[in-house]
């Protein structure tokens, strides 16, 4: 089949299932844009009272300025959502919320009771109101230092209804960006492979479950198909600009590289047999993808442009030469080989120069570069009977393990900021998605629906 | 060992009667009166099983040649759906993390390779597939040389390579979805789909 008629016969069929799910279109279109700085906003960051420590943040319900109960809904929503999201980076002290029952509540920014929050302990209280226009909410937010009673951030934000926490997520964002000069991740979300729908792929061996492409947000909501090829579509990779999905698809029979643009609803075959492509990754400027191929008659590494040209081989030989994945700076790959007879790391140059090997363990795969500012890789290490996640520091040579032998865990994807990974573990069982930080901590499952695979966590 | 193996897939599917059957067919052809022997190069206890003709009233009629044109003509007129159901090519067995294939599995191929050359209009898949134990991404590239070895051992018994495609499904698609070394050895596998006749 050419790559138009592709694209005719598969084009209605993506765009069914986007707009066919009960839940709102992801991302583009409901994204609030904000307006500029409020006039009232000193750019001050809140510190805690005791030095070393953390800031002590609360944030307390929205407020309603409109009486509907989906505009109700969504103000108790965005509260906890954003909470959440503040607590997920570890830089704030989150004053839980079963704890707010003493401190009244506010109708606006005028009111704010400040001395209950500070009876709390807080240094800083996110205030918000939102308000129904239509289809729309309207949400304002302000950052308060508790002790100065001044705000330190404020934003407006006008977006769809349809998915309150986003509005949440944007906020969180922003105010990561401002108090901490950090990339927060909140809008971020993770594409995988999962058999949750129990289809199963036509052909002449029965009972075979196919495999699609899901996409959930960052902390496991919103969780939707992009995918409908009834067949096996495994190891997305999300282009840099988050706009489509680059993966691994046999739905001509043989494994080829395909790229759902998953906000349009379009598909394109982005590689062309005869032989098997598998395990895309995608150069930091999104202009190239290197994957794993049979075409010369061995499996390893090749690169090429995203639009098919310009295909050369990275890596030769009769060993196997798999899974890559780029640096940062675009101009190394690491990759797994067996040259040593086992399956271990290696990193080597994009112009195929500078080839060496950075581990020496039993079985070592999967491995997925850090983006800055840090410099790891992280990688699945047999460690037992099953697989523990480890990351390598590139500066010391240090490894460090993440999970310890519960189930097997598979499949590390860095979070864009560097701090968090999404893997898969069998930990409860099942195949799951899971989330964790850089430092071990925070563990969180993000699937519970069938069986999930090959994370990827978007830009 | 091979004897017992046949035996033991006979008991299973049912199918299996056809390949063995088959298989004797391809062998027994160009001798006319004589019985047949088993299908591959056999060990010096298979003319034992295979009982000597027994004295019977008319010499010139062998008595199994009539189940076999039936047998040869099912498979030839198959649709491929049942076709593959019964799976008359055999499946080679891989030890853990090991493309090798080993002398079961080359007497399988050996087998395989002729009823291919009986059917030369067969195009056959080869999917090479992997146990629960490797990473799934290391996985696909396992089951793809698994395939790959498959394919070129087939190519040196003379069978083109362009009626075979290899495709790796790693170890997505478990034979056994236990997780114990019986299943896991079920799971190493290059299986045999036949895609056009």
């Amino acid at each position: 089949m050419t790559k138009k008629a592709l694209f005719l016969t598969l084009a209605p069929l993506l765009a069914f299932a986007l707009s066919g799910g009960a839940q709102p279109p992801p991302a583009a279109p409901a994204q609030p844009a904000a307006p500029p700085q409020q006039p009232s906003e000193i750019g001050a960051t809140i510190t805690s009272g005791a030095i070393g420590a953390p800031p002590k943040y609360a944030v307390p319900d929205f407020i309603p300025l409109t009486t509907d109960p989906e505009t109700e809904a969504a103000a108790r929503t965005i509260g906890h959502v954003l909470w959440d999201d503040l607590n997920f980076e570890e830089e704030f002290y989150m004053i839980p919320r079963d704890t707010y029952q003493t401190v009244p509540a506010a109708h606006g920014f005028t009111d704010v009771p400040f001395a209950d929050w500070a009876q709390l302990g807080a240094d800083a209280v996110v205030v918000g109101t939102i308000a129904r226009d239509g289809t729309n909410f309207h949400v304002q937010v302000r950052l308060f230092n508790i002790r100065t009673q001044q705000s330190v951030f404020g934003r407006e934000y006008t977006g769809p209804t349809t998915n309150p926490r986003f509005f949440a997520h944007t906020i969180s964002d922003e105010i990561f960006k401002q108090q901490r000069g950090l990339r927060g991740v909140a809008r971020t979300k993770i594409a995988f492979a999962s058999d949750r729908d129990a289809e199963r792929m036509p052909g002449f061996v029965p009972d075979r479950r196919v495999k699609e492409i899901y996409i959930s947000d960052y902390d496991g909501a919103n969780q939707r198909r992009v995918t409908v090829g009834r067949t096996l579509n495994i190891t997305p990779a999300w282009a840099p600009d988050d706009q489509s999905i680059a993966y691994t698809s046999y739905r001509l029979g043989v494994p080829e590289i395909f790229r759902s643009f998953i906000y349009r609803g379009t598909i394109a075959q982005m590689t062309h047999g005869p032989s098997q492509s598998f395990l895309p990754a995608w150069s930091p400027d999104g202009k190239q993808i290197a994957f794993m191929s049979d075409r010369d008659g061995h499996d390893n590494i090749y690169i090429m442009n995203a639009d098919g040209t310009g295909l050369r081989e990275l890596t030769h030989g009769s060993s196997i030469n798999a899974t890559p994945t780029w640096s940062p700076s675009g101009t190394e790959i690491a990759f797994t080989s067996d040259r040593s007879g086992s399956p271990q790391i290696y990193v080597i140059g994009v112009d195929g120069l500078g080839l060496r090997r950075l581990t020496s363990e039993s079985y070592c795969d999967r491995p997925t570069w850090s983006p800055a500012p840090y410099n790891e890789i992280a990688y699945a290490s047999r460690t037992g009977p099953g697989f523990d996640i480890k990351i390598l520091d590139l500066e010391t040579g240090k490894i460090r393990q993440i999970t310890f032998g519960q189930g097997s865990n598979e499949s590390p994807s860095f979070a864009p900021n560097g701090r968090h990974l999404a893997f898969v573990s069998t930990r409860t069982g099942h195949s799951e998605i899971f989330t964790i930080g850089r430092d071990g901590k925070g563990l969180r499952q993000i699937t519970t629906k069938g069986s999930n695979y090959f994370p990827n966590w978007s830009n | 060992m091979m004897i017992r193996g046949a035996a033991r897939a006979a008991a299973v599917v049912g199918a299996s009667f056809l390949v063995l059957t088959l298989a004797a067919c391809g062998a027994k052809q160009p001798p006319v009166a004589r019985p047949t022997p088993p299908p591959p190069p056999a060990p010096a206890q298979a003319p034992a099983v295979t009982p000597p003709a027994p004295p019977e009233p008319v010499a010139e009629q062998p008595p199994i040649v009539p189940p076999e044109p039936m047998q040869e003509s099912s498979l030839g007129s198959a649709s491929l759906d049942t076709l593959n159901r019964t799976s008359p090519l055999k499946d080679v067995f891989f030890d853990f993390d090991s493309t090798q294939i080993s002398s079961d599995g080359q007497a399988a191929l050996q087998q395989d390779a002729t009823l291919l050359k009986q059917y030369p209009t067969w195009k056959i898949t080869i999917e090479g597939h992997c146990d629960e134990r490797g990473t799934a991404e290391y996985n696909l590239a396992l089951g793809e040389r698994r395939a790959a070895g498959v394919q070129a051992y087939l190519v040196s018994l003379g069978i083109p390579a362009d009626r075979m495609r290899i495709v790796s499904y790693g170890k997505e698609f478990p034979f056994d979805p236990g997780h114990d070394e019986a299943a896991w050895a079920k799971n190493r596998r290059a299986h045999f789909v036949i895609t056009s006749k």
